[in-house]
C-alpha cells in the first residue's frame, strides 16, 4: 500500500491540487460574500472584526499549499509527469554541446575569441606598464618587451582571416553541417521511436534518491536523447579543431624560447631574495598570458559565423520539436529548469531546495516507520516509537553508588574455597548499578522523544528550582540581592553561546543538553516567579495577616497562587526558548534528536529531510503552545478579570 | 470588657528622597467601648487610613500606644478583622474558599468550618454563591464576601477602610443597611473610614472629623442615626432636619479645611 502510494505520488498530488483549487475558489467566494454582508454594520478598527473568518484561514492555507506545489514543481510533475524526463533529455543536449555554445555568442554577448583577445590585450598592457625595471638589466628588459610584442603579434596573426588554417576551416564547416543535419532530424519528428524496456524500469521522477529518470521514457525524449548522442560527436570534433598553421607555430615557438631563456636565468643566477621574487612573479605573469594564446583557440572574427547560425537554427529546431513542452517549461517549471551533470539530471532553482509536498510526506512516512530493519527511522533510531526499558536501569540511574558505600556492613570477599560470597550490601550495590532484572516497562523512544525528553526534564528542573527561588526573591531582600547579580549576569548571554562550554563539561549526550536547557528555563522561571511574587497586592497580604495566616502560609496560599499567571507565562516562554535552543544544541553535537537529523540532512544536502525536520519542529512547537494556552485557561481563568 | 484604647498616638513619615518629615498623625486619644460604631471622616491626607492601619497592626506608631481589651496591639491579629475598599479577595479561590481562608489557616476541622461558612454566607446574603469564582461577582457581592471572610474568624473589632467607596449609589445603600444589621446582630465594635459625609452620619454612632497637618481629631459627634437606621429606612433618616443640619455643618467644616490646604499650597 505504502509503496503504491509512493509510486503514485504524482497522481495523488494532482488530486490534492484540484481539491486545493476548489477550496481556494470556494473560500474566496464565501469570504467575499460574508464581507459584503457585514460591511454595513461593522466599524473599522473594532477588534470584533478579527474574530472568526475560517474561510480566510482556508484561503490562506490553500494559497500557501498551492504556492508550495507550484514552486516545488509539484504541479508540473502532477499533471505532466513526463516533463522532467523530457527536459532531462534536452539538458543532455545542452550539456553535450556546452563547449560549442561557450565559444559562440549564445549564452554570452561575445564570441569566446573576442573575450579572450580583449582580456589578454588588457593584461599585456598592464604588464608592460608594471615591468620592474630595477630587477632586470637593460638587455633583459628589451627581451621582455619583445615577448610582449610577440604575444600581441600572435593575437594579430590568429585574428587575420588569411592566416586561418585550412583544416580548421573545413572542420568548422563540417560541424556546422552536422548541426544542420541534426536540425533536419529534429524536424522529421519522433514518430516511430520507442523507448526501451530499461527506461520503463526506472523509478519515477522523485521517488528515489536519483531525482529524475535519466533514460528517455517518451518518443520525444528518445529523439532528444539520440540527438544528444550525435551532438556529443560534433563537440568532440570541435574541441579537436585548432586554428594552427606552420607560420603560427614558428611565432609561438620563438616566443616560448625567449620566455624559457629568462626563466633559465632566474633559476641559475644568484639574485637577492627580493629581486628574485619580483623576477619570477613577473615572468610567471607573462607566461600565463602566453599559454592562453598558444593553443589556437582564437579564430578570426567571422570564422564562426556560419557555425553560430547553424547552432541557433538547431536550438530553434529543438524548441519547435519541444512543442507544448515549451509552455510547461516556461509556466510550470519556475527556476533554472533541469540540468544534466555527469551522472544525473537534477532540478535547479526553487525545485532544488523546495521539495514537493508529496515527497516531504513520503520522506516523513519513511522516517516515521518504526521498523528500522526495513529502512524506517533515521540513523538507527525511530522517529517516535516505544521500547521496553528495564526498571533496574532506571533505579541504577537514580541511585548513586556512594549511597550504598555509606551503608553499614561490609562488602563480601572470596571464601577459602575460592568462591565469592555476596553479602546484603553487594546485592544492594547491584541494584544501584542497574545489574538486577526487576522487570521492564514500556517507554517512549525515538528522535522526537529524545528531543522532548531533554526539554521536559530541563523544564521540570527549571520550574522545580526556579519557581521557589523566584518566589523567595520576590519577598526577601536577602534572596533578591544575593541571587540577582548571578542570574542577571548569565541570563542575557544567548544560550547557544554557553553551548560549547556546557557541552564540554557535561558531555554531548543528554546531560549537557539538559543542563544547557535547564540554564535557559531556570533564568526565565526565576524572573517570572519573582515578578509574580513581588506583584502581589499589599491589601491581599494585609488581609491574610489579619485573617491569621503565618508567613509560611501567606507564601504558600497567597503569594504562590498570585504569581501563577506570571509563572505559567514563564513556562510558556521557557518551552519556546528551550525548544529553539535544543534544536540548535543538537545540531552542534549529538547522535539523536530532531536537530541531529537536520544537521545530517544539511551536510548531505537532503532538502526533503530538512523540510521534514522543520515541519516536525514547527508542529511540535505549535502543539506545546496550544497545550500551554489550554493549561493557562484552565488554571488561571481569573487572569485579566481581577 | 474589650475596648479599643488609643493613647497619644503619633505617626511621622519620612520621605526618603527629600528627607522631609510628614506628621501624619499627632496625639490621637480616644477609647471605644465594646459594640460601639465609629465612623471617621476627613479631607484626603488627614491620616484616616494611617490610623486604621495602625489599629490593624500593619504600621507601628512612632509614639503612643494602642490596646484592645487591655492587650497592647503590636502587629496584625485575628481579633481585628479588616475589610478593604476593593475587597482584596483571593481571585484564585471560590467564594466559600475565600470565606474559609482564615479557618483553614487555623486548621479548623472541615465539618466545623463548612457550617460556619454556610452560616455567614447566609447572613451576608450570598446563599448559593459558595462555588462561584470571586472574579465573576459584582462589586457589592465582593464586599459581602469580604465581610463574611472577616466575620467568620470572630474578630472583636472590624476595621473597614472605605468599604463602600467603589460601589454605585444603590448598592451602597443596601450595603449600609447590611453593615448596620451586622452591627446589631453581632454586637461587634466597628470602625469605618469613609470620605462620604452621608455615610459617616448614617453609620456612625460616634463620628470623628479629622483635620490634616498634622492629622488630628478635629471634632467629635455622638449621633443617633445609626440606631434609628436599625428601625426605619435609611432614606427617611436623610430627610430629617437634624441630619441635614449636621451634614451641612460637617460639609462646611471640611470645605474650610480643604480651602486651607489649597491656600497653603
Amino acid at each position: 500500500m505504502l509503496s503504491w502510494l509512493s509510486q503514485e505520488r504524482g497522481l495523488i498530488a494532482a488530486i490534492i491540487i484540484v481539491i486545493l483549487f476548489l477550496c481556494l475558489t470556494f473560500s474566496i467566494f464565501i469570504g467575499l460574500k460574508q464581507t459584503a454582508s457585514r460591511e454595513k454594520d461593522e466599524v473599522f478598527g473594532d477588534p470584533e472584526r478579527t474574530l472568526g473568518g475560517w474561510y480566510w484561514t482556508l484561503t490562506g492555507i490553500s494559497t500557501l499549499l498551492l504556492l508550495w506545489f507550484y514552486f516545488s514543481w509539484g504541479m508540473a510533475r502532477a499533471f505532466f509527469p513526463e516533463t522532467g524526463n523530457e527536459l532531462c533529455q534536452i539538458a543532455k543536449i545542452n550539456s553535450a554541446i556546452a563547449p560549442i555554445t561557450a565559444a559562440l555568442p549564445i549564452e554570452s554577448r561575445y564570441y569566446k575569441s573576442t573575450t579572450l583577445i580583449r582580456r589578454n590585450l588588457e593584461q599585456l598592457k598592464t604588464l608592460e606598464k608594471s615591468m620592474p625595471v630595477t630587477a632586470f638589466d637593460v638587455v633583459e628588459i628589451r627581451e621582455l618587451q619583445k615577448i610582449i610584442l610577440q604575444s600581441k603579434a600572435i593575437i594579430e596573426f590568429f585574428s587575420n582571416p588569411t592566416n586561418q588554417s585550412l583544416e580548421s576551416k573545413i572542420a568548422l564547416e563540417e560541424i556546422g553541417q552536422g548541426f544542420d543535419r541534426l536540425s533536419e532530424t529534429l524536424q522529421t519528428g519522433f514518430k516511430g521511436l520507442v523507448p526501451n524496456q530499461e527506461a520503463f524500469a526506472q523509478p519515477k521522477w522523485g521517488t528515489e534518491l536519483t531525482e529524475i529518470p535519466l533514460l528517455p521514457t517518451t518518443p520525444k525524449g528518445v529523439l532528444f536523447d539520440q540527438i544528444s548522442e550525435k551532438a556529443r560527436v560534433l563537440t568532440e570534433t570541435f574541441l579537436k579543431t585548432r586554428n594552427k598553421s606552420t607560420a603560427a607555430d614558428t611565432l609561438i615557438s620563438s616566443t616560448k624560447e625567449l620566455i624559457n631563456q629568462v626563466k633559465a636565468r632566474n633559476e641559475n643566477s644568484e639574485f637577492d631574495e627580493e629581486k628574485l621574487l619580483k623576477r619570477t612573479s613577473y615572468v610567471k605573469a607573462v607566461e600565463r598570458i602566453f599559454r592562453r594564446l598558444d593553443d589556437g583557440t582564437i579564430f578570426p572574427p567571422s570564422a564562426l559565423d556560419k557555425l553560430n547560425v547553424s547552432v541557433n537554427d538547431f536550438f530553434t529546431a529543438i524548441s519547435v520539436t519541444k512543442g507544448n513542452l515549451n509552455l510547461i517549461d516556461r509556466i510550470l517549471v519556475p527556476g533554472d529548469g533541469i540540468v544534466k551533470s555527469k551522472t544525473q539530471c537534477t532540478e535547479q532553482g526553487s525545485g532544488r531546495w523546495l521539495p514537493k509536498p508529496t515527497d516531504v510526506v513520503a520522506t516523513f512516512m519513511t522516517l516515521a516507520n518504526p521498523d528500522i530493519d526495513s529502512g524506517g527511522g533515521y540513523k538507527g533510531s525511530t522517529l517516535l516509537w516505544w521500547k521496553w526499558i528495564q526498571i533496574g536501569d532506571i533505579l541504577g540511574f537514580f541511585i548513586p553508588d556512594f549511597l550504598i558505600d555509606m551503608l553499614p556492613g561490609e562488602y563480601g570477599r572470596h571464601s577459602e574455597s575460592g568462591v565469592f560470597q555476596p553479602t546484603l550490601k553487594d546485592r544492594m550495590l547491584a541494584v544501584a548499578q542497574g545489574d538486577v532484572y526487576l522487570g521492564a516497562i514500556p517507554m517512549l523512544d525515538g528522535h522526537i522523544w529524545d528531543s522532548l525528553f531533554r526539554v521536559i526534564v530541563a523544564l521540570f528542573l527549571g520550574i522545580g528550582l526556579g519557581v521557589p527561588l523566584g518566589i523567595y526573591m520576590g519577598v526577601s531582600r536577602f534572596f533578591k540581592s544575593f541571587f540577582d547579580p548571578i542570574i542577571e549576569l548569565y541570563r542575557p548571554v544567548p544560550p547557544l553561546a554557553w553551548a560549547p562550554l556546557v557541552l564540554t563539561i557535561f558531555g554531548i549526550q543528554d546531560d549537557g543538553k539538559i543542563f544547557l536547557l535547564f540554564m535557559v528555563a531556570f533564568a526565565i522561571m526565576v524572573i517570572s516567579a519573582r515578578t509574580g511574587a513581588s506583584g502581589t497586592q499589599l491589601s491581599k497580604i494585609r488581609a491574610s495577616h489579619s485573617l491569621g495566616a503565618s508567613d509560611r502560609q501567606i507564601l504558600r496560599y497567597v503569594i504562590l497562587p498570585n504569581a501563577m499567571p506570571e509563572i505559567l507565562t514563564g513556562i510558556r516562554i521557557s518551552i519556546g526558548v528551550c525548544w529553539g535552543t535544543l534544536v540548535a544544541a543538537e545540531m552542534l553535537a549529538g547522535t539523536t534528536g530532531i536537530g541531529f537529523i537536520e544537521n545530517v540532512a544539511r551536510v548531505v544536502s537532503n532538502y526533503e529531510l530538512i523540510w521534514v525536520t522543520i515541519l516536525i519542529m514547527g508542529l511540535l512547537g505549535l502543539a506545546f503552545d496550544i497545550l500551554m494556552r489550554w493549561v493557562i485557561n484552565k488554571t488561571i481563568p481569573w487572569r485579566g478579570k481581577g | 470588657m474589650s475596648n479599643l484604647v488609643c493613647e497619644n498616638l503619633s505617626m511621622t513619615f519620612l520621605n526618603p528622597q527629600t528627607g522631609v518629615k510628614v506628621e501624619a498623625l499627632k496625639n490621637i486619644n480616644f477609647s471605644l467601648k465594646r459594640g460601639e460604631l465609629l465612623s471617621v471622616l476627613g479631607p484626603s491626607g488627614c491620616g484616616k487610613t494611617t490610623l486604621l492601619n495602625m489599629i490593624a497592626g500593619f504600621l507601628n506608631p512612632t509614639a503612643g500606644s494602642m490596646s484592645l481589651g487591655g492587650k497592647l496591639i503590636e502587629g496584625p491579629g485575628v481579633e481585628r478583622g479588616m475589610v478593604f475598599q476593593q475587597g482584596a479577595l483571593f481571585e484564585w479561590l471560590t467564594v466559600s474558599k475565600n470565606v474559609d481562608f482564615g479557618l483553614r489557616m487555623k486548621k479548623t476541622p472541615e465539618s466545623e468550618s463548612t457550617q460556619l461558612v454556610e452560616k455567614w454566607l447566609d447572613i451576608v446574603g450570598l446563599q448559593g454563591f459558595g462555588d462561584t469564582p470571586t472574579y465573576q461577582l459584582s462589586g457589592g457581592m465582593q464586599q459581602r464576601v469580604a465581610l463574611a471572610r472577616c466575620l467568620v474568624n470572630g474578630p472583636d473589632v472590624i476595621l473597614m477602610d472605605e468599604p463602600l467607596g467603589a460601589l454605585d449609589a444603590l448598592t451602597r445603600e443596601k450595603m449600609q443597611s447590611l453593615i448596620l444589621k451586622l452591627w446589631k446582630e453581632t454586637g461587634k465594635t466597628i470602625v469605618i473610614i469613609t470620605h462620604s459625609v452621608e455615610e459617616a452620619l448614617l453609620l456612625g454612632e460616634r463620628l470623628f472629623v479629622m483635620a490634616p497637618r498634622p492629622g488630628r481629631i478635629h471634632k467629635e459627634y455622638n449621633l443617633p442615626f445609626a440606631s434609628k437606621g436599625l428601625k426605619k429606612p435609611l432614606r427617611d433618616i436623610k430627610h430629617e432636619a437634624q441630619y441635614g443640619k449636621i451634614r451641612e455643618e460637617i460639609l462646611s467644616m471640611i470645605w474650610d479645611m480643604e480651602e486651607e490646604i489649597m491656600g497653603g499650597a
